[in-house]
């Protein structure tokens, strides 16, 4: 039954997939960064600067799912009804369709991870400035999950060839 | 869910908690303490604390300073910051933070009452109440004459109509029907606490439920010393003690029949939490206890700021802040005094 969805359902769900999930992370992620950003700056005005670089790393993770999503846009092709039901065609449309979850995923845990860190990072900065850098550490780990995401992600897309137009 | 307080937690509160541990920042350090004892004069401490936060509010104080108007300005600093958070807080939080301030209430209408008792009057008694805990009708406290009168006139309309249901008889009110009153809302009020931080969940149930049940134990202990040789029955007591904490219900029954404070240390001897503040009171001895309950008190609440997205933080701060015009209040009036040597006594540092 699976096989009788069209392929072309399948990527643009995975393209669907691919951007808003990871717009969503990094949504959690800013917003659970700048509201503890915001309320420590209160007393330690210093803090506002150096912190933005945890919503930049959030920031990240969004644009990361709108590369993929241009990239994975640019794979889809037409092909004609005849030939729709192929296995080539379904390689491609789950190809799509999987390399749109695993950026969307990946990019939502990487946005949840670094807008905690943010937070806890921005509230220990504020008592104790030497912590920063090293909190930052642990915030450039986060984000490479992210990356992984994508590249997989990229790689896995590469796969997808229609079946070639000539009958 | 505990353990995914992370993901919500900031939408509402993540503002005022960040806010609040601003606010922690700002709490005198030993250093700060130590420059305060060193202090000859009520104008000396006047200019130490102008360096810290307290200033603006100190600075337009004439000399000749009184100790009360000291630990005044100091409350007026707390409530400022309470007010703060409070209006710009969302529910639970709201409530929580309401809930903290019932404490006070309870010992303002105490004081109305005990006052008027004793036939002060009622303005002077006004100034005196606790600024956390004033309600709207708290001077028609003055008026009642029985338990009954009290409930119907004033406390009706006030968070604390819930508790009173237990206390309400007939009988006019003296000394001893005020402290029981007092120990029996306190009670009701400690309950009401403990099932709504457990109804919380999370990591705000799992700390606020160890403070509350130490704040528990620690006022057994205190009814138990306080009523060694008072006409106070045991089975009394026993109805003043909370149904949650660390020692309900065999640490209960062992302190209900205590009559001397030996015995209380032996009850407490067998709860390792507990045995080690009885650790550091030679035999005999109770001056000392309650310095040493207020320590142990302030070890736990810094440890709820080890956590993030909790209420805790909010509970941990005013009585850390308590504890801080506490111990204010001892240095002035050791230094207004002149017994510069008992300022130890009871002075208990936070870091």
């Amino acid at each position: 039954m699976m096989a009788q969805i069209s392929p072309y359902a399948f990527s643009a769900v995975g393209i669907a997939i691919s951007i808003g999930v990871s717009v969503l992370g990094a949504a959690w992620g800013i917003y659970i960064t700048g509201s503890s950003l915001i309320g420590a700056a209160i007393k330690a005005p210093r803090i506002t600067s150096k912190n933005l670089i945890s919503v930049i790393f959030c920031e990240a993770v969004a644009i990361y799912g709108v590369i993929v999503a241009i990239i994975l846009q640019t794979k889809l092709e037409s092909v004609p009804t005849s030939k729709m039901y192929e296995s080539e065609s379904l390689r491609a449309g789950y190809a799509i369709f999987a390399s749109g979850i695993i950026v969307g995923f990946a990019n939502l845990v990487c946005g949840l991870c670094v807008g905690i860190i943010g937070s806890s990072c921005a509230l220990s900065d504020a008592q104790n400035s030497s912590l920063f850098v090293k909190i930052l550490v642990i915030e450039i780990f986060g984000s490479a999950l992210g990356l992984f995401g994508v590249i997989v992600g990229i790689i896995l897309s590469s796969q997808a060839t229609w079946p070639a137009k000539t009958l | 869910m505990y353990g995914f307080e992370a993901l919500t937690f900031n939408i509402h509160g993540g503002y005022l908690e960040a806010v609040v541990r601003g606010h922690r920042s700002s709490l005198l350090t030993a250093s700060d303490y130590n420059n305060l004892c060193q202090c000859e004069t009520l104008d000396d401490i006047k200019m130490h604390l102008s360096a810290t936060e307290y200033g603006p509010y100190l600075q337009n104080e004439p000399s000749p300073l009184h100790t009360t108007t000291i630990v005044e300005k100091c409350t007026l600093k707390l409530v400022d910051e309470y007010k703060h958070m409070l209006c710009q807080a969302t529910e639970p939080l709201s409530t929580f933070l309401e809930y903290i301030t019932y404490g006070h209430m309870i010992d303002n209408v105490v004081l109305i009452v005990t006052g008027t008792l004793h036939e002060r009057d009622v303005q002077e008694l006004l100034e005196k109440c606790h600024p956390l805990g004033m309600f709207d009708s708290i001077a028609s406290l003055a008026v009642a004459q029985n338990m009954r009168e009290l409930y119907r006139l004033v406390l009706v309309d006030t968070p604390l109509a819930p508790y009173f249901s237990e206390c309400i008889t007939s009988e006019d009110l003296d000394d001893m029907n005020i402290e029981i009153m007092r120990n029996t809302l306190y009670k009701a009020y400690l309950e009401d606490f403990y099932k709504f931080c457990k109804k919380l969940g999370g990591a705000t149930a799992e700390i606020m439920t160890d403070l509350l049940a130490f704040e528990a134990d620690k006022r057994a202990v205190n009814i138990t010393i306080n009523s060694i040789g008072t006409e106070l029955t045991r089975d009394d007591r026993k109805k003043l003690y909370s149904n949650f904490g660390l020692l309900y219900p065999y640490g209960h029954e062992e302190l209900a029949v205590c009559e001397d404070v030996d015995q209380v240390r032996a009850a407490l001897e067998k709860y390792p939490a507990y045995q080690s503040i009885f650790a550091k009171l030679s035999y005999g001895e109770s001056q000392m206890l309650d310095k040493a309950f207020y320590e142990e008190e302030v070890k736990r609440l810094c440890l709820a700021f080890e956590q993030q997205f909790h209420y805790g933080v909010f509970f941990a701060y005013m009585r850390l802040r308590e504890q801080e015009i506490r111990n204010l209040m001892w240095i002035s009036e050791c230094v207004a005094q002149n017994q510069k040597s008992r300022v130890h006594d009871s002075v208990v540092f936070i870091f």
